[in-house]
């Protein structure tokens, strides 16, 4: 038995790997054959034009199926499924990839034409047709999302270090249940939630900027405590008793211990959260409404959002269709480009926060 | 600065599962004492009790008394934070502060409690302490640079400075060296020796040899069985113990053929 494995090869006798150049081979050879399939099909007049997806998907499947082949021939098995795996696993990457691509792509070409300065420096007020622009609803969009945002993190944190740090039993579990729930909340839901509670207040057909807040908060404050809560638990017990033993209380622990060694987690967690909440539409459209105007203040009168701003500028399109769409579009890439900026804000955040050691 | 403890007839619990029972044993100052026993006897569970870290596990009590100078640590009005600034403690797996550089550890135990501090106070405090746990002449250089960059058993050690810089009078040491090589082991036993000097030490290892080589005085523990209890079956001078034991259980472990 010993001397048989002493005496058997490193390199089976049949093994002759695929070089890279044979794998370049084998792709060019499969795009070539499935764009000339389906040239030949639009040129018989079988499609209508020339079908660039479905030459891409069959050259993508020719592709895996000959290299699992020729692999099974010259590399043998195990190496042949390892060669299909990771074909399958990158085709798949890539078709996650395409409609954000897609999506991305077509906001950019579509926004552009009116990403200008008039965008950024007029309101609606006035505008009938081109010009005009979505200073208002950027304005309301921000002002809204950082009330939100100011209601829904000391609540959101308080709670996760409640769950996490002191909870117990009953209440605890009741509390993480709820939570739980909040998070399936759909959003139209949390909009008339907040309605309800400020028509009580203030008589019905209430509409300001702070009722759209606390809608937002409705649905931000779950995702801050489960995003704070996972990373609290993330902090080894080791450090709180360390802490203690040097005769530390238990609040100064997690003020000056336990915080600050979750704090690049939580901001990440917070940061994700208002991406979240920003391109929320439903809620707003209830209980903020819409203006064609500047309104800065959250606590009275109509205000206009970024994403009610796209969806009354593409459900109201006016003589002049084009300008119209064309700041809706604008709008969309600028709420893209807030999100865009708040996720690398995040990531800067958890890369200068988190503890030097575990950099 | 270091201080007697006396156990008397002590019961610990675990929500109602009772971990160690009837311990009764007097440590004298200035002493290394050792508890030794296999794994579950309730050595940890025992030393955690000495500083009122053992409530911190939910459910955990205690029954009986432990006096330090004649003050009961469970007796009405007793602040365990109090109680904790006076008995320092060493953990099994090193854990310094990740967010906090070299020096912030060692000075963390006055950071932590808001205290404000002058900077050469502070300095001078990072210096003594990391000369007690001779640590300083490998770190002086790098005193801002995060403590978790430290080899393992330089971490144990910079657990230990931070451990006698709030300078208490009991210094508890569960199984400190488990987690390190045998040369930062014996780093840390040559520490051991020198802190003896100051501080009463208490130290649960699993080595016997390490509990023969830096202790004074040492406690045997057992367990009957699964469920059952921990107990104290012998304590005595460590010569007595690992030369001519008492007891028959004590012979049996140290000898190697118990279990």
């Amino acid at each position: 038995m010993t001397t048989m494995t002493m005496n058997r090869p490193v390199v089976a006798s049949g093994y002759r790997p695929l070089t890279k150049r044979v794998q370049l081979t084998t792709l060019g050879l499969s795009v070539v054959v499935a764009f000339g399939i389906f040239f030949i099909l639009d040129l018989g007049g079988a499609t209508h034009n020339f079908n660039i997806i479905g030459a891409v998907v069959v050259a993508a499947v020719l592709d895996i199926i000959l290299i699992y082949v020729l692999s099974r021939i010259s590399e043998g098995r195990r190496k042949a499924t390892d060669r299909l795996m990771t074909g399958l696993v990158t085709t798949a990457f890539l078709v996650t990839l395409l409609p954000l691509i897609s999506l991305i792509f077509t906001t950019v070409v579509n926004g552009l034409p009116r990403f200008d300065i008039d965008f950024f420096g007029s309101s609606m007020r006035n505008v009938v047709g081109a010009g005009g622009g979505g200073l208002h609803a950027l304005i309301g969009t921000l002002e809204i999302t950082g009330a939100a945002t100011l209601i829904s993190v000391p609540v959101g944190l308080l709670s996760a270090i409640y769950l996490v740090e002191y909870g117990r039993g009953r209440l605890a579990q009741a509390i993480t249940f709820f939570v739980d729930v909040m998070t399936g909340i759909p959003s139209i839901v949390a909009g008339l939630f907040a309605f309800a509670l400020f028509a009580i207040f203030f008589g019905p057909g209430i509409r300001f900027g702070i009722g759209g807040a606390v809608a937002l908060s409705v649905l931000m404050i779950p995702v801050v405590v489960r995003s704070t809560e996972e990373m609290l638990k993330l902090v080894p017990n080791e450090l709180r008793e360390a802490a203690f033993a040097l005769g530390v209380p238990k609040w100064l622990t997690i003020v000056k211990v336990v915080l600050p060694t979750a704090i690049a987690g939580i901001v990440t967690g917070v940061m994700l959260s208002i991406s979240r909440i920003i391109g929320e539409t439903a809620p707003l459209l209830i209980i903020v409404g819409m203006s064609t105007s500047m309104n800065y203040d959250l606590f009275s009168d109509r205000m206009a959002t970024l994403p009610v701003f796209v969806y009354t500028e593409y459900a109201n399109q006016g003589m002049d269709t084009q300008a119209y769409l064309d700041r809706a579009w604008t709008s969309a890439l600028v709420l893209i480009l807030i999100v865009m900026a708040l996720n690398l804000v995040a990531r800067l955040i958890s890369h200068f926060l988190s503890p030097k050691g575990l950099r | 600065m270091s201080k007697r403890i006396e156990i008397n007839d002590l019961n610990v619990y675990y929500s109602n599962f009772l971990a160690v029972e009837g311990v009764s044993l007097t440590i004298e100052p200035r002493t290394v004492t050792a508890f030794i026993g296999p794994s579950g006897c309730g050595k940890s569970t025992l030393l955690r009790t000495i500083n009122r870290m053992h409530e911190v596990i939910p459910g955990a009590r205690v029954e009986g008394e432990v006096l330090i100078d004649g003050q009961d640590l469970y007796g009405p009005g007793i602040d365990p934070v109090v109680v904790r600034r006076q008995v320092g403690m060493v953990f099994q797996r090193p854990n310094p502060f990740p967010t906090m550089s070299i020096r912030d550890n060692v000075i963390a135990g006055v950071k932590l409690n808001n205290r404000k501090m002058s900077k050469s106070d502070a300095d001078n405090l990072v210096e003594q302490s990391l000369q007690g746990a001779n640590l300083w002449n490998e770190v002086k250089d790098r005193l801002d640079k995060p403590g978790s960059g430290l080899s393992g058993g330089q971490q144990q050690r910079l657990c230990i400075a931070r451990a006698i810089a709030v300078s208490p009078d009991v210094l508890l040491m569960d199984e400190p060296c488990s987690a390190l090589d045998p040369i930062s082991t014996l780093a840390i036993e040559d520490l051991i020796g020198e802190l003896k000097n100051e501080f009463t030490i208490v130290i649960v290892t699993h080595n016997m040899q390490q509990a023969s080589r830096v202790s004074d005085r040492t406690a045997f523990f057992n367990i009957s069985g699964t469920g059952e209890p921990g107990k104290l079956i012998e304590f005595d001078d460590t010569t007595t113990i690992f030369e001519n034991p008492h007891v028959q259980s004590t012979e049996d472990y140290i000898s190697g053929r118990f279990g």
